[in-house]
């Protein structure tokens, strides 16, 4: 406890709950129909974003998936940009071409997130392969889900990677289902972060719901890539509270929600940020007050994007062969 | 400046290429199987590792789409990889990369970041090698926005498409062939760029225009003699060096003049390059063609092994001459 400045838990705190009410604050919109690209939100998941974000460099790439509202905030995306993105507005950090699942920051090292299952890890060691030939002191994170463990392109990347010693952290964020299927029904053994030692990687599973551990074991494995003793695995565990897209698996009324009840409730009462609170609140580094307070702020800070994302103009239609090619 | 200028084959042309832009700029690197291999991809990476180390002349296991993806990812965060494919039947395993991710990267970002790739695929045909081993799949990549594609068929544009397609900031297919490799040309020693885009006229012509790509450009011009000499018809032969974006304007301007085309492709005929080049003529000048145009392509068939079906699924300026005899009633 004593090893952290009150200022960092609560920066920790403050990014987790500003993902959160950010992700909650899409549900309405969505379900009115004024958000239409798909949303696949962070929400319970938040942990491993800001705990991981939390041990890199401003300079430091990453790479997301479909699931990234949570990767961009938590390594220092502008919150204003990222809703306009989501409305598709020309005033989004995508300029209104990529939506929900296409985002970037290269400002903040967020090389871009894209929703082909493992697609972006390759690209992610590609990016830890450049800071390697170019004799740099920076580390890449791969964040991806459990599914993406079935692609063939992920062992092929762990292997290069491997091969080449990059300096690379691949961050596997296993919320147990893949869409709708169960992590029992895609693996024979359950266990993702085995996958990894064959290749010679060091590779840990930890429980992805609690922020100061994600943080403490991604702080040793990045500063192991940073030594050139990378690559490094880990395979967080976590739970997503809401649906693989959208609000609630049954919101077009086709997905049939295979979660049992009694499992979400399960998983909701370890809720990464309740349990930080608790945390935090037991070892009075915040009072309820202050909690309070960064909760008001935060919204208040999010329902402003909210407005200006739908005030901003939509992109021009005249511009839609605008960035095919750079010139 | 003068730059002296003297025959090379047209795989040392691509050898050049690669040890003067590695030389001129850090970030250029070689990544892909057998970059240390003549087995793989003959003499066109000679001396560079020697030269540049294994930190930029990387020899990869075989992990098409890792490894392509690993370039595409090189590019996104600054670098200039050429990433190569010593038979661009390997490269469907790479299709995520090139496709979902390179093409895409600039667009759907709007703008934010560009992939300066350049994604090298050797078409590597005969020798009964038969299906997976021959293909040639340039018309795919034609058909994806955010991709050029280019096909040098001369040692001179071998080595100034190369740079060109480094130099671009956009992702660039650059398509060769093994059957170009040890063709000879006049090559400039300096760096220069042969402008993507640009197609070239081989031979001017008035009475049909031969529009070839890759190796069949020079089996065009083979025929364009020989139809001269034999037939007295005198036919404009260009070369199409870019399916991508293509050269309407020079395209166009050649069939108002001669009023026939025949396109020869080194790949299939449904659905390709040819096809695509053919309803740019018909939305433009339809009124300006006087016969039927011809196409002169590969079958809607697999590469066979046999050496005797070898013989037929393959053309040379044979068919070429055949086709446009057709086209004048004179065979």
């Amino acid at each position: 406890m004593r090893r952290y400045s009150k200022k960092f838990l609560i920066n920790l705190y403050t990014t987790m709950l500003k993902i959160r009410i950010c992700e909650e604050s899409l549900v309405e919109p969505i379900l009115e129909g004024k958000i239409k690209t798909p949303c696949h939100l962070y929400t319970g998941e938040e942990a491993i974003a800001t705990g991981i974000c939390a041990s890199l460099r401003k300079e430091d790439y990453i790479f997301g998936n479909h699931r990234s509202h949570g990767h961009y905030i938590a390594k220092g995306g502008d919150l204003k940009e990222l809703i306009a993105e989501i409305y598709c507005k020309e005033t989004g950090c995508s300029k209104g071409r990529g939506g929900s699942m296409h985002l970037i920051y290269p400002e903040v090292g967020f090389l871009g997130s894209a929703p082909i299952v493992a697609g972006t890890i390759s690209l992610a060691v590609g990016a830890a392969l450049a800071s390697k030939i170019r004799g740099e002191n920076r580390v890449t994170v791969s964040f991806f889900g459990d599914g993406a463990t079935g692609e063939g392109i992920l062992h092929e990347s762990l292997n290069f990677a491997s091969l080449q010693k990059l300096p690379i952290v691949f961050v596997c964020e296993n919320n147990l289902y893949s869409t709708h299927m169960p992590i029992r029904e895609c693996r024979p053994n359950p266990y993702i972060f085995k996958l990894a030692l064959p290749f010679g990687i060091k590779s840990v599973r930890i429980d992805g719901n609690d922020v100061l551990k994600v943080y403490e074991v991604g702080k040793k494995s990045v500063e192991l890539s940073r030594k050139g003793e990378g690559p490094i695995f880990i395979e967080c565990i976590t739970y997503r509270i809401r649906g693989h897209v959208g609000p609630d698996d049954n919101i077009q009324g086709i997905h049939t929600d295979i979660r049992p009840k009694e499992e979400i409730e399960i998983w909701r009462k370890k809720d990464p940020i309740k349990r930080f609170e608790r945390y935090l609140l037991k070892n009075k580094v915040i009072s309820k007050e202050d909690i309070e307070k960064i909760r008001k702020n935060i919204e208040k800070e999010v329902i402003e994007a909210h407005l200006v994302a739908i005030n901003s103009p939509y992109p021009k239609k005249e511009e839609v062969m605008k960035y095919v090619f750079k010139d | 400046m003068f730059s002296r200028i003297r025959k090379l084959q047209y795989s040392l042309a691509i050898n050049e290429a690669l040890h003067q832009l590695m030389e001129s700029d850090n970030s250029v690197f070689v990544i892909g199987q057998g970059v240390k291999s003549p087995w793989y991809v003959g003499n066109t990476c000679r001396g560079l590792i020697e030269k540049f180390g294994p930190k930029r002349v990387i020899d990869t296991p075989v992990s098409e789409n890792a490894i392509t993806g690993a370039a595409v990812g090189a590019a996104i965060a600054g670098m200039k990889p050429i990433v190569v494919h010593p038979r661009m039947d390997f490269m469907l395993f790479a299709m995520d990369p090139i496709i979902n991710q390179a093409a895409n990267w600039y667009y759907m970002f709007g703008g934010k970041l560009n992939v300066p790739i350049v994604i090298w695929g050797i078409i590597n045909r005969g020798g009964e090698q038969a299906a997976q081993h021959s293909q040639a799949l340039h018309s795919i990549f034609a058909h994806i926005p955010g991709l050029k594609v280019v096909m040098p068929s001369t040692p001179y544009d071998a080595k100034g498409l190369l740079i060109s397609a480094v130099q671009d900031p956009n992702p660039v297919v650059y398509i060769d062939d093994r059957w170009l490799y040890k063709i000879e040309g006049e090559v400039p020693e300096n760096i220069y760029a042969v402008p993507i885009g640009k197609s070239a006229i081989r031979r001017v012509g008035k009475d049909v225009t031969i529009i070839g790509i890759s190796y069949m450009a020079l089996e065009a011009l083979k025929a364009a003699e020989y139809l001269a000499e034999s037939y007295n018809i005198d036919a404009e032969v260009i070369d199409l060096r870019t399916i991508k974006p293509l050269d309407t304007e020079t395209i166009l301007k050649s069939i108002r003049k001669t009023g026939r085309v025949i396109i020869t492709d080194v790949g299939w005929k449904t659905g390709g390059v040819s096809a695509e080049v053919l309803s740019i003529i018909s939305e433009n000048i339809f009124n300006a063609i006087k016969t039927s145009p011809v196409r002169v392509s590969l079958p809607d068939a697999p590469a066979p092994a046999s050496r005797v079906l070898e013989e037929v699924y393959y053309n040379d300026y044979k068919n070429i001459v055949s086709a446009v005899l057709k086209m004048f009633n004179k065979n």
